[in-house]
C-alpha cells in the first residue's frame, strides 16, 4: 500500500519538477521577457535598473533563481507577481479555484449525461436515422469553436433579445459566489455551463457510441441475450456498463485540465474571473510568477486526476485489479 | 433417435433455410435443414468450420439479427415454432426452456461481473427469486458441475478463472432454469483435452440429472462418437447424412462421413504413415455447386452428382438417411472396414 503511494508521490515531484523548469528556462529565453525592464519601467535610469535587478535577484545565476522561486511559491507561498507589485500569487490563484470548479463542475455534469444519453440512445438505434442525427449533432458541437459560441451567446442573451421575455432572466457576464447568493450563482453560470459542455458532449456521445457498437458485437453480449435477458438490459447492465471503462478515464483527463486552467476561453469570454483567465493574464502581462503557479497548478490537477482515474480503473475493470 | 415414440419430438426443425443479402445478391449459407430432438436426446451436429452448424444454432436462438439476414422454416419446440415466436416470448424461452452455451469461455462472460452475478441474473430474470435465494442456487449449481468451492468461486471474476472451470460455470449458468434442450455451440474446441473429456462427461449426465436434450455442435467425430446418440453430418450448408451414431460410424453412407471418419487416427493396428485427407477445401456459400456441395472433392463423383438439384435423401436404414446418389444407384459403400459395432474411440 506504501510503495505505490510513494512511488505515485516520486512521479507527481518528478512531474512538477519537469514541467516548472521548462516554464523557467522558456521564461528567460523568450525575447523581450527581461523581468527587469518590465518592473522598472519605461526608460528607466541604469541606477532604478540596477536597483530592481538587485532586489529581485535577477543578477543571480539562474538554478539560483528557480530555487528561490520555488521556494517562495511551494514553502512561504509568498510569490508576487512582477506585473502588480506586492500582489501574492498563491492567494491569487485559490480565489480564482472556486470559480474554475463551479464552471467545469456544472458543465461536466450537463456533458455527462447528456453524451450518455445520446450515445446510448444512438448505439440502440444504430444505422437509423435516430443514430444518423445525434451523431450529427455531435459532429456540430464538436466543429463549433467555444468561444465563438459562447460570444454568440452574449450577443443573443446580452445585447440583441436581453429585453425579450426569453432572456430577460440573464444576469450580466461575471461571477456571484456560491455563499453570497446560491440562486445568482446558478444563473450567472447557467450559459456557461452549456456552452462549455457543447464541444465535449459532441465528443464523449461520439465514442460511446462507437464503444457500445463495438462492444454488442462482443461474445458475452451473445450469451447475455442466450439468456433471456431483454434488449435494454443487456444494452445497459452489459454493454454500457463494459464502456464506461474507456468513458471514466477519458472524462478523469478531460475535467482535470479544464479545473486546471484549460476553460479560459469560456472564462475570458463570460468574463469568469477563474484560473483560465488568470493563466490568460499572466500571459499577456508576461508575469512569470503568476505564469509559474497556474502552471503548477494545472499540472498538480492532471497528476492527481491520473491517479484517481487509475484508482477508478481499478473499481471498474476487475481485470486491471489483478495485475501487479 | 426414438423413432418408435408416438410423442411429437422435443425440437422438430423443418426446411431451416439462412440466407443474407450482399449486394443485391441473396446467398444462402444454411439449406433444408431438418432434424429432430426427442427427450433426453443427444443429437451431434458435425462439420467443418463454415458448414453453418453455428448459424443452425444461432437461428434456432433468435440471435441473429444481423441486417439482410433472411432465416425460413419452422422449428417446433414443444408445439411452439421458435422462428416465429415474438421477440417478448422467445425471450421468455431463451435461457429457461432453451439454453446455450458458447464454443469461447474466455470472452462468453461479461468481464466486469462476477461469475455468480451473471448466474443470478439469469436466475432472476426467468424465476422469483431473492438475491440471496438465487445466490444459494448458483453456488448449489457449480458444486454440481464439479466447481471446487462453489461458494468462493461465484464471487469470482471470469478472468480469475481457467478455462475448463469457467466453462463449467457457463454450462451452470445454462443449466440454472432447468431447460429441456441445450444447445451446446463447440463447448471443448477451446480446453484441453483432459477438460475436455470432463466437460463431455458432464453433458453426457445432463439427462440423467436435469432431464435435458442437447444439441452438440462440433467439427470432432471424436466427440460425436463419445458422446451423441445421433449424428447430423453437415456439408456446406446442407446435410449430407443423418442417423444414429452407431449406424452411422458403422456404415457411413456419404463419401463425405466415411472420408470425415477415415481421417480418425486408428486407436489400434498399425499407425498409418499419413492419415487419410480429404482434398481442397470446402465451397464459399456463393460458389456452391447446383448439384452435390460434395462433389469437387468426392471420389465417386460422376455425371449424376453435377446438376441441379443437390442429391435427395435417401433411406438407408431406419432412422438412417444421406444426401447421396450411391444407394439408389445400387451402389453404397462398403462398411467401414476394421470398424466395430460400437462407436467407442
Amino acid at each position: 500500500m506504501i510503495m505505490p503511494l510513494l512511488r505515485r508521490l516520486g512521479q507527481t515531484v518528478f512531474v512538477l519538477f519537469g514541467i516548472s523548469a521548462l516554464v523557467f528556462t522558456v521564461f528567460f529565453a523568450t525575447p523581450g521577457a527581461d523581468p527587469t525592464a518590465r518592473i522598472a519601467g519605461r526608460n528607466a535610469a541604469p541606477q532604478t535598473m540596477e536597483k530592481v535587478r538587485k532586489e529581485y535577484g535577477f543578477d543571480r545565476p539562474l538554478p539560483v533563481q528557480y530555487a528561490i522561486m520555488m521556494k517562495k511559491l511551494f514553502i512561504t507561498r509568498d510569490l508576487a507577481s512582477y506585473a502588480n507589485r506586492g500582489e501574492l500569487v498563491v492567494p491569487e490563484i485559490m480565489r480564482a479555484a472556486p470559480v474554475t470548479l463551479s464552471l467545469v463542475t456544472g458543465a461536466a455534469i450537463i456533458w455527462v449525461v447528456l453524451s450518455i444519453a445520446m450515445g446510448v440512445i444512438a448505439a440502440a438505434f444504430k444505422d437509423s436515422w435516430i443514430d444518423r442525427g445525434l451523431m450529427i449533432l455531435g459532429l456540430v458541437g464538436i466543429s463549433i469553436p467555444v468561444f465563438w459560441l459562447g460570444q454568440v451567446v452574449n450577443l443573443i442573451t446580452q445585447n440583441r433579445y436581453h429585453d425579450t421575455w426569453l432572456f430577460s432572466w440573464v444576469p450580466g457576464l461575471g461571477y456571484v459566489p456560491f455563499s453570497q447568493s446560491p440562486s445568482g450563482w446558478f444563473l450567472a453560470l447557467v450559459i456557461p455551463w452549456c456552452v462549455l459542455a457543447v464541444m465535449f458532449v459532441g465528443i464523449y456521445s461520439r465514442i460511446l457510441r462507437a464503444d457500445l457498437v463495438a462492444i454488442m458485437g462482443e461474445d458475452f453480449i451473445r450469451t447475455a441475450r442466450a439468456k433471456g435477458l431483454s434488449p435494454t438490459r443487456v444494452l445497459l447492465r452489459h454493454g454500457l456498463r463494459t464502456a464506461l471503462i474507456t468513458f471514466v478515464s477519458l472524462f478523469g483527463m478531460d475535467f482535470a485540465q479544464l479545473v486546471g486552467g484549460g476553460a479560459l476561453l469560456t472564462e475570458v469570454v463570460f468574463g469568469l474571473p477563474g484560473v483560465g483567465r488568470l493563466t490568460y493574464q499572466a500571459l499577456n502581462s508576461l508575469d512569470l510568477p503568476l505564469i509559474m503557479a497556474t502552471v503548477m497548478y494545472s499540472a498538480v490537477f492532471v497528476v492527481l486526476a491520473n491517479a484517481l482515474v487509475d484508482a477508478a480503473y481499478l473499481f471498474l475493470d476487475p481485470r486491471v485489479r489483478d495485475v501487479g | 433417435m426414438l423413432a418408435n415414440t408416438p410423442a411429437p419430438p422435443l425440437l422438430e426443425v423443418r426446411d431451416l433455410c439462412v440466407s443474407f443479402t450482399s449486394r443485391g445478391q441473396v446467398i444462402p449459407i444454411v439449406e433444408n435443414i431438418s432434424f429432430s430432438i426427442g427427450d433426453r436426446e443427444i443429437l451431434g451436429l458435425v462439420g467443418e468450420s463454415g458448414s453453418g452448424k453455428s448459424i443452425t444454432a444461432m437461428a434456432l436462438m433468435g440471435l441473429i439479427d444481423a441486417p439482410g439476414v433472411h432465416v425460413t422454416g419452422s422449428a417446433r419446440f414443444r408445439g411452439r415454432d421458435l422462428l416465429a415466436l415474438p421477440d417478448r416470448q422467445l425471450r421468455a424461452l431463451r435461457g429457461r426452456e432453451v439454453a446455450m452455451i458458447f464454443q469461447d469461455p474466455m470472452t462468453a462472460f461479461t468481464p466486469v461481473y462476477t461469475i455468480g452475478w451473471q448466474i443470478d441474473e439469469q436466475l432472476r430474470v426467468h424465476q422469483r427469486l431473492s438475491r440471496r435465494q438465487a445466490r444459494a442456487r448458483t453456488v448449489e449449481l457449480l458444486g454440481e458441475m464439479g466447481v471446487p468451492d462453489p461458494a468462493n468461486t461465484a464471487n469470482r471474476y471470469p478472468h480469475q478463472l481457467s478455462g475448463g472451470l469457467r466453462q463449467r460455470a457457463m454450462i451452470a449458468m445454462a443449466l440454472s432454469c432447468n431447460p429441456s434442450l441445450l444447445i451446446a455451440d463447440e463447448p471443448t474446441t477451446a480446453l484441453d483435452v483432459t477438460v475436455q473429456a470432463q466437460i463431455l462427461e458432464l453433458m453426457r449426465n445432463l439427462r440423467t440429472t436435469y432431464g435435458s436434450s442437447v444439441l452438440l455442435i462440433t467439427h470432432d467425430m471424436g466427440v460425436v462418437a463419445e458422446t451423441c446418440d445421433s449424428t447430423l453430418v453437415l456439408y456446406s450448408g446442407r446435410v449430407a447424412e443423418t442417423g444414429t451414431t452407431r449406424d452411422l460410424f458403422a456404415h457411413p453412407q456419404h463419401p463425405y462421413t466415411a472420408a470425415l471418419l477415415a481421417s480418425i487416427p486408428p486407436m489400434s493396428g498399425p499407425r498409418p504413415d499419413r492419415l487419410p485427407a480429404i482434398p481442397g477445401g470446402p465451397p464459399q456459400p456463393m460458389e456452391r455447386p447446383v448439384g452435390c456441395a460434395f462433389a469437387p472433392r468426392c471420389a465417386h463423383t460422376h455425371a449424376t452428382c453435377l446438376p441441379a438439384p443437390p442429391p435427395r435423401f435417401c433411406t438407408v436404414g431406419p432412422g438412417h438417411t444421406v444426401a447421396c446418389v450411391l444407394p439408389a444407384e445400387g451402389a453404397p459403400l462398403p462398411p467401414r472396414s476394421g470398424s466395430s459395432t460400437s462407436p467407442v474411440l
